[in-house]
């Protein structure tokens, strides 16, 4: 059910250059599944006025908490980012269609891939599946070392594989450069970056089940105002689909890219 | 007795609160979070005989305290309109204004004549305003004399009142207005979207793909205000007020200015629950006002 709800701020840190990590406590976490996102109005006044859809990195239940990792790089996200211990924050969700975690068989391997302030979503996704019993390769693009985060997380859940543009952590290049070199071994794989990424992944892996996160610039995040539609292939019948309502995640080969 | 019901040409209105034509789809969506029973009445998204599929995306942008939008009038076409859309909302007790586009006059008509007849279609809401797509909408609506003949064209075929959605792209609106009133429109709606455009910060271009949008939110609300209270003087036909609306107290300045009901748009995408909040917060603003009913006000700032 999609509820709105004026959530309490638990903690916010800084975790990278411009990266932020907000947990927040409020009802709507129940409902809550990986890859879906909440959509934010970072303060009450009319500027910023629209709200901002963020992605769940982690949902715990017992604490009705869930954590948001963002990148504040606009005056809305900048807002957000002063928001202190105790402030309540204007939260609707969670919106949207998530990874399916039963796509991965028991026992199975599944390949994450995240690019950038794609990753946050990787991470409650890895949480879920690894609690269903099926291992995870944890493949993680950044442009460099200082807007990585959530090594320890990842490390705890799997094998993980560290990407960045400039070199300075891990293998130099994009996660298809790793990729080629570790021909990895799995079932079905999940990815959330951006578009050059999910085509990538969508022609390495022809014959593998894949399900790619994407984003789009939106307006009301429920499907109603169509701000963010995406063309589709012809391999499905509609001609259309909304990120916000009939995504952000989509079975591979759906959205044309 | 109710102190906000409302009645206009074809529409019983159990309160002047209904969303404007593109921030509420068909109304599925929101029909998720609350009974949209409790609306005033519903302006459905614009509806051409043929399925549109809108324009490239980026589609909206960010403004200061506004959006630009260049959706382009995406819709299923008619024959879906009016088979699926209009059937599911027959389940909700409220009427329905349909948004009605096209490209040519022969297309506004067929449009028109066919979705009058649906039962839960209460008026229409003729779109000659449209500042999104390249040929219909806004020629329509920028010429009095093309606008009146329009108007005239579709009076004569619809089953139901014939509301006109006037553009603030105009250098006079009052003489569109009093065009579509001699063409016989039973009421104005007013005021779409004012043509804008952002420039992305680092490449000087425009941020939204059709290069220019249309400007809604709070930012656009005295413009509209102005000209409500300009159209009210000069012509005898209803007007439903519309423009940057995100609570009471705008409803009670478009009523006061000359509206006799209220849309509201850009706000359903910022406070999903802005139509039940405002709709439950106008007997306050009335005893506020110490008026009984919110007719009273309507055109108050006139006297």
């Amino acid at each position: 059910m999609i509820r709105s709800e004026r959530m309490i701020v638990v903690r916010q840190a800084k975790i990278a250059h411009n990266i932020f990590e907000l947990v927040l406590q409020g009802e709507l976490v129940q409902d809550m599944s990986p890859g879906q996102f909440v959509h934010v109005k970072v303060s009450d006044t009319l500027e910023p006025l629209l709200r901002r859809p963020i992605s769940i990195a982690d949902v715990n239940k017992e604490k009705s908490q869930f954590t948001m990792i963002y990148r504040a790089e606009g005056r809305g996200t900048e807002v957000l980012s002063l928001a202190n211990a105790g402030q309540l924050v204007d939260v609707l969700g969670p919106l949207g269609n998530g990874f399916p975690v039963e796509a991965a068989p028991v026992g199975g391997t599944a390949l994450l891939v995240g690019g950038g302030i794609g990753v946050p979503p990787l991470h409650e996704l890895s949480k879920q599946l690894n609690a269903r019993g099926v291992r995870t390769i944890h493949v993680l693009g950044f442009q460099s070392e200082n807007v990585t985060f959530y090594e320890e997380e990842f490390n705890k859940l799997g094998d993980t594989y560290y990407v960045t543009v400039d070199g300075t952590k891990g293998t130099k290049g994009f996660v298809t450069t790793l990729l080629d070199e570790l021909q990895p071994e799995f079932d079905v794989f999940y990815c959330c970056g951006p578009l050059p990424m999910l085509n990538a992944m969508e022609n390495a892996y022809p014959n593998k089940e894949g399900y790619l996160s994407f984003e789009e610039r939106m307006g009301c995040g429920i499907g109603a105002c169509f701000a963010c539609v995406c063309q589709t292939t012809e391999q499905v019948e509609k001609d259309y689909v909304k990120v916000c309502s009939d995504g952000p995640v989509f079975p591979k080969g759906v959205v044309q890219l | 007795m109710s102190r906000i019901n409302i009645e206009l040409p074809g529409l019983s209105l159990k309160n002047p609160i209904m969303p404007a034509s593109g921030c509420f789809g068909f109304g599925r969506e929101y029909a998720q979070l609350y009974d949209l029973s409790k609306l005033g009445a519903i302006m459905i998204k614009a509806t051409t005989l043929e399925t549109r599929a809108g324009n490239p995306t980026p589609r909206v942008a960010e403004t200061a305290a506004g959006m630009l939008n260049a959706i382009g009038l995406q819709n299923p076409g008619l024959e879906k309109v009016m088979n699926e859309e209009l059937k599911f909302l027959e389940s909700y007790d409220v009427p329905i204004i349909a948004n009605v586009a096209g490209t040519e006059v022969s297309d506004y008509v067929e449009v028109a004549r066919q979705i009058s007849t649906a039962s839960n279609v209460k008026a229409l809401e003729l779109n000659i305003s449209c500042p999104n797509v390249k040929c219909g909408g806004i020629q329509f609506g920028t010429d009095p004399a093309t606008a009146q003949e329009l108007t005239a064209a579709v009076k004569a075929v619809s089953s139901v009142p014939v509301y006109v959605k006037l553009s603030p792209n105009v250098t006079s609106v009052v003489e569109i207005a009093k065009a579509v009133e001699a063409g016989g429109a039973d009421g104005i709606t007013m005021i779409n979207t004012l043509v804008g455009m952002r420039l992305h910060e680092k490449t000087g271009k425009p941020v939204i793909a059709n290069g220019t949008g249309g400007l809604s939110g709070p930012a656009v609300k005295p413009v509209a205000i102005r000209m409500v209270y300009e159209v009210y003087k000069a012509v005898n036909i209803p007007i439903i007020g519309m423009g940057g609306v995100t609570n009471a107290q705008d409803v009670i300045d478009f009523m006061s200015a000359g509206a006799s009901a209220v849309a509201v748009g850009t706000a359903n995408f910022v406070d999903h629950f802005v139509c039940p909040n405002i709709i439950d917060a106008l007997p306050a603003k009335l005893d506020e006002l110490g008026v009984e009913h919110i007719s009273e006000i309507i055109g108050r700032s006139h006297r």
